[in-house]
């Protein structure tokens, strides 16, 4: 465990650097996590997908895997890796303040 | 941490065919690059006629522990498949070719064997449109150069 800065405040993240404290997390914070993680610009629809996955961590207590986001967050698997290559539901989760979702699909 | 995995997918049955699926998506949505390779019967998995008839195989399969002759009954390689495509659902795995075409989305590389497609006297219209090309030993090792590969 560790900690980062985001928008001015301390926040505690993991080894990977995903919050351990999604209500720590605020939407001023996301432009500096993205860039971080390799993606400048947070354009609509990155805010799209990382409001979806917000919602889905705060309905369902996890984030969405890959398939679930292209099925769901009405941005599909193909622009979902165009927007985040790295890995859609691990970045979108890790701008979004949640833990990283497990699964293996 | 890997940065590229080339995944060899050489059988046809259904318990051949979804681990190099998984492992293949599982790369793409770790951001991992990933080419998968259809070899053998591994082609059916990406043959327009076969695809979406992948079954279990019932008989040699220890792993099933059912006795050998009644994994060769008329209908339960059949049955079992179904039974197991149930389960596959419930846990949100799709079907072999849904579970395709999004790797496909993922930007992951499908590659056809050419001796394979040669052997089974195939052409590119038999085989999905996600298979971007069929290719050699030679060009695949090209492909996988600098990254690790999987045979399955």
């Amino acid at each position: 465990m560790s900690t980062a800065t985001y928008a001015g405040t301390e926040v505690t993240v993991n080894e990977e650097g995903f919050f351990t404290d999604p209500a720590a997390w605020t939407e001023a914070m996301a432009p500096e996590i993205a860039d971080e993680a390799g993606i400048a610009e947070l354009t609509d629809q990155h805010w799209q997908v990382i409001r979806h996955v917000r919602h889905e961590y705060t309905e369902k207590g996890s984030g969405p895997t890959v398939r679930a986001l292209g099925k769901t967050s009405g941005v599909g698997v193909k622009q979902l890796y165009e927007l985040f290559p790295k890995g859609p539901a691990k970045l979108a989760a890790k701008i979004a303040g949640i833990p990283k979702p497990r699964g293996c699909i | 941490m890997i940065e590229k995995v080339s995944i060899i997918i050489s059988k046809g049955s259904l318990e051949a065919v979804y681990p190099g699926l998984i492992m293949a998506n599982g790369a793409r949505a770790e951001g991992i690059e990933a080419n998968l390779f259809f070899t053998f019967f591994g082609l059916d998995a990406v043959h327009r006629k076969h695809h979406d008839h992948i079954r279990l195989a019932t008989v040699g399969n220890p792993g099933l522990h059912l006795p050998t002759l009644a994994g060769a009954l008329p209908g339960v390689s059949a049955a079992m498949t179904a039974y197991l495509a149930k389960k596959m659902a419930k846990l949100d795995i799709p079907p072999i070719p849904e579970f395709i075409e999004m790797i496909s989305d993922t930007g992951a590389g499908l590659y056809a064997c050419k001796a394979s497609v040669d052997l089974f006297e195939l052409a590119k219209d038999d085989l999905i449109e996600q298979v971007q090309d069929i290719i050699t030993v030679g060009e695949f090792y090209d492909k996988a150069d600098g990254g690790q590969i999987v045979f399955t």
